[in-house]
């Protein structure tokens, strides 16, 4: 402690002392403070904000208790996950109807979303919103996650997720910006034309290696530019776009030399 | 002077001094070489640009050729079961595969510069096949197929075909799911063949699909058949070139006994050496800047999964979007206890089938409907023959829409359509448009045409009016000069057949009267309506009465016949 004390009154002493302050400071609300999306943290006064929230901005179209009107789907047993990925992306609310309703800058704030949640899942019990452990992925197994995604998902959103059409002008969308959350959620839920892949189907731990599949596609291509990683299609124009455009180009200039 | 006892008139050549020039003199007295040097860098080439996209296609087979040959010192043509070791891609590490598709990792990852030579190869492969195709093009709108060329156009098409089938061969080496799906799709269209098909896909495959062997076969065939006939192809293509010698383009001066332009040295050598090193440039730096090809976004090939967007490269996508469009509800028969797929066999066989048969018999029947047996020399202006302009943008229409059908996923998702109605669209468009195009591009020739006799008879408006002293206004027109006026009237206008009668004079009928008839039909079609080039009697015509086109420029001209020459326009 002598040797401590001894260097209390160093003038570097006030900004080490701030800076572990901080950290404290920092450390203890990190630990302390609520997760918005963790549906075991709600209240009921959370549920009584949801269901507000629900009746002003989605029970016209999903009746005034969710269950459902006609042709749109009931929201009992939907579950947190669907609400929070559906509200979260902006899907929902729905700007119009069209083949499918499409993700738009969010409605909703975290709070919010978490409310509303938190209502629909206390109509009846559906999948919770997944944890920051369960879509990290850093623990995840690219490998593994890319054979999964081989097998199940590359048929509608392209071998590394670049997105791919599907019937009447329904497509399945491009992940490249979808945050890992809502992957898993989206897995967990079939959003609109996608089919569930419950926990039995694809285990969350399979869930985690398809979210680190995705997002090693992210730091793109060991190739180059990945030209949107679309296949040969956008192959074949970057080759007569940019390599004939520069050759024929080429050939008139040497062709107008000397001549 | 001279030793030498037998050539006393000729003085002996100085020796030379320099040591390129003995190295040559020591070559020559050895071999003559001399002379065909001379031969070569005397031949005269005539110059346009559009004369160096062969040789884009050239340059680009070249680099293959190069890049290729490092390629094949680490690809193994082997569907033996691996487990790759590799730490790269992660997202392949540990994954069962075959030897091929693994090597096709490892010289990617692990060799250096792999990764650069496979894009390069990928690259070159597609601007091989798309500077075939706009050479293709050049050579028909210009009618440089016609005699005595017809049979280096075949040549050229059979050069077309190979290039598909190495492209076809080399997409199918690396056993990644997407040229598995390609391989699937063949075997589908082999099997689709009537009686044979089964038959012909085990003989292929060695076996059911997929087998052990169709990566070292199609190995031998990418990289030893295939190119080993294009490089002879190639050379007789060149060769022809050479004997019969260049094209040129039409122009005051230039006509089919001569061939206006540069020597071959130093002029030709230089261009043709300066594009191939940028060819080799441009290819180079597609490949290390533009990914293609990365077959671990695919994985290694398993005949379960597809994944949305596989497509093959842009040369096939025309079978591809034949494919995507024929229906299949209905058209598959099953006659005593066979299958007649009509929903494969009428895309992926009938179609190509139709679409390479117009052109290996174009040029024939070209010739035939304009009973042309010249020798042509001086290119035609696209403008000149409507009905071949025509038929040409209505064969590139139905490609188009072809390929396009083959991209329809990507349609739908980047223009936020559907898919649906894309494919309905293409449908009509497939049978509507090449129709379309060619009625509104002949129009556009005849138009062009006409422009050409109403510049030639009245020379170009030079935004002059004068006024007159009893009032009248005229535009003075600038007389065309002798170049520009060349090239607008030396050309054909070849006429419909003229054919026999049914009977001859005894009232018999005349034996192949049927067919003459036929082939009139077909030469209605194609020269019904026609412009006539303007004659010299009529320029003299219109120049007479027109003055004052030239003697515009004293403005105190008293009244002439005004609006010159609006007549004689026959069409």
């Amino acid at each position: 402690m002598k040797a401590l004390a001894a260097r209390r009154h160093h003038r570097l002493a006030p900004v080490v002392l701030l800076l572990l302050a901080l950290l404290t400071t920092g450390g203890v609300y990190a630990a302390l403070a609520p997760s918005t999306a963790n549906a075991e943290t709600v209240s009921t006064a959370d549920i009584e904000t949801g269901k507000k929230l629900f009746q002003a901005n989605c029970a016209t179209c999903h009746g005034a208790n969710a269950e459902g009107t006609d042709g749109v789907p009931s929201l009992v047993g939907v579950g947190a996950a669907s609400v929070d990925f559906q509200v979260s992306t902006g899907r929902m609310p729905m700007q119009m109807n069209g083949p499918q309703a499409r993700a738009k800058p969010r409605q909703f704030d975290d709070a919010d979303t978490a409310a509303l949640a938190a209502y629909v899942a206390s109509l009846g019990a559906g999948p919770a919103i997944p944890t920051d452990d369960q879509v990290d992925a850093a623990q995840g197994d690219a490998a593994n996650g890319m054979a999964l995604f081989r097998t199940n998902c590359a048929m509608c959103h392209n071998a590394v997720g670049a997105g791919g059409a599907l019937s009447e002008g329904k497509f399945a969308p491009a992940l490249w910006d979808t945050s890992e959350r809502n992957i898993y959620q989206a897995m967990l839920t079939g959003p609109q034309s996608m089919p569930v892949f419950n926990d039995a189907n694809i285990t969350p731990d399979e869930k985690r290696d398809i979210v680190a599949f995705l997002v090693e596609q992210r730091e793109g291509s060991a190739g180059g530019n990945a030209l949107g990683s679309l296949g040969p299609v956008s192959e074949g124009l970057w080759a007569f776009a940019i390599g004939l455009g520069l050759l024929i180009g080429a050939a008139v200039w040497i062709g107008a030399k000397s001549s | 002077m001279s030793t030498a006892t037998h050539d006393t008139q000729r003085e002996a050549p100085a020796k030379p001094t320099t040591t390129v020039g003995k190295a040559a003199d020591y070559l020559d007295q050895r071999t003559s070489i001399g002379v065909a040097v001379k031969e070569f860098a005397r031949k005269v080439f005539p110059d346009h640009w559009s004369f160096m996209l062969g040789e884009i296609a050239l340059f680009s087979f070249v680099v293959l050729i190069i890049s290729g040959f490092f390629l094949t010192m680490f690809f193994e043509p082997s569907m033996a079961l691996t487990r790759y070791e590799g730490e790269h891609p992660a997202s392949m590490h540990g994954e069962l595969m075959s030897v091929a598709f693994a090597s096709t990792l490892d010289m990617s990852f692990e060799v250096r510069g792999g990764l650069l030579m496979r894009q390069i190869h990928h690259w070159s492969a597609l601007i091989f096949m798309a500077s075939i195709v706009v050479h293709m093009m050049r050579v028909f709108f210009t009618g440089a197929f016609r005699k005595p060329r017809e049979i280096n156009w075949i040549v050229g098409l059979l050069l077309m075909i190979l290039g598909l089938a190495a492209g076809f061969t080399g997409y199918s080496l690396p056993d990644d799911v997407l040229s598995g799906n390609g391989l699937r799709i063949t075997d589908g269209v082999v099997k689709s063949i009537p009686l044979l098909g089964s038959f012909l896909s085990y003989l292929i495959f060695g076996g059911e699909f997929p087998g052990h062997h169709i990566v070292p076969r199609l190995f031998t065939l990418h990289i030893f058949v295939v190119p080993g006939i294009l490089l002879a192809l190639i050379a007789l293509h060149l060769f022809l070139m050479v004997l019969q010698k260049h094209t040129q383009y039409p122009g005051g001066g230039r006509t089919d006994t001569n061939v206006v332009g540069y020597p071959a040295l130093p002029v030709y050598v230089a261009k043709m050496t300066g594009n191939f090193f940028l060819v080799f440039g441009v290819l180079a730096l597609m490949g290390a800047t533009m990914a293609i090809n990365n077959v671990w976004n695919y994985g290694p090939y398993d005949p379960s999964p597809v994944s949305a967007g596989a497509q093959p490269d842009w040369y096939m996508l025309f079978l591809e979007g034949s494919l995507r469009l024929m229906p299949g509800q209905g058209t598959e028969w099953v006659i005593f206890g066979y299958t007649l797929s009509w929903n494969i066999l009428i895309p992926a066989v009938v179609v190509p089938g139709l679409l390479f048969t117009f052109l290996f018999v174009y040029p024939f029947i070209e010739a035939k409907v304009t009973k042309d047996d010249r020798e042509h020399h001086v290119l035609d202006r696209p403008r000149n023959r409507p009905a071949r302009t025509g038929l040409g943008v209505a064969f590139l229409t139905a490609f188009i829409v072809l390929a396009l059908a083959g991209s329809n996923d990507l349609i739908a998702t980047h223009f936020g359509l559907s898919i649906n109605a894309i494919t309905w669209v293409f449908r009509i468009l497939l049978f509507v448009g090449p129709v379309f195009a060619y009625s509104v591009t002949r129009r556009i020739c005849l138009g062009l045409q006409r422009k050409d006799r109403e510049l030639v008879l009245h020379g170009h408006e030079s935004g002059r009016i004068v006024r007159f002293a009893n009032g009248e206004y005229i535009e003075v027109h600038t007389p065309l000069d002798e170049q520009e006026r060349w090239l607008r009237v030396n050309y054909d206008s070849p006429a419909p057949l003229e054919i026999a009668p049914k009977t001859d004079a005894r009232g018999v009928k005349r034996k192949g009267y049927a067919s003459d008839k036929r082939w009139q039909r077909l030469s209605r079609f194609f020269y019904e309506d026609r412009v006539e080039p303007v004659t010299p009697a009529e320029v003299a015509a219109a120049h007479s009465h027109g003055e004052h086109d030239q003697l515009g420029e004293s403005d105190e001209r008293p009244a002439v016949e005004a609006g010159a020459g609006t007549t004689s326009r026959e069409h």
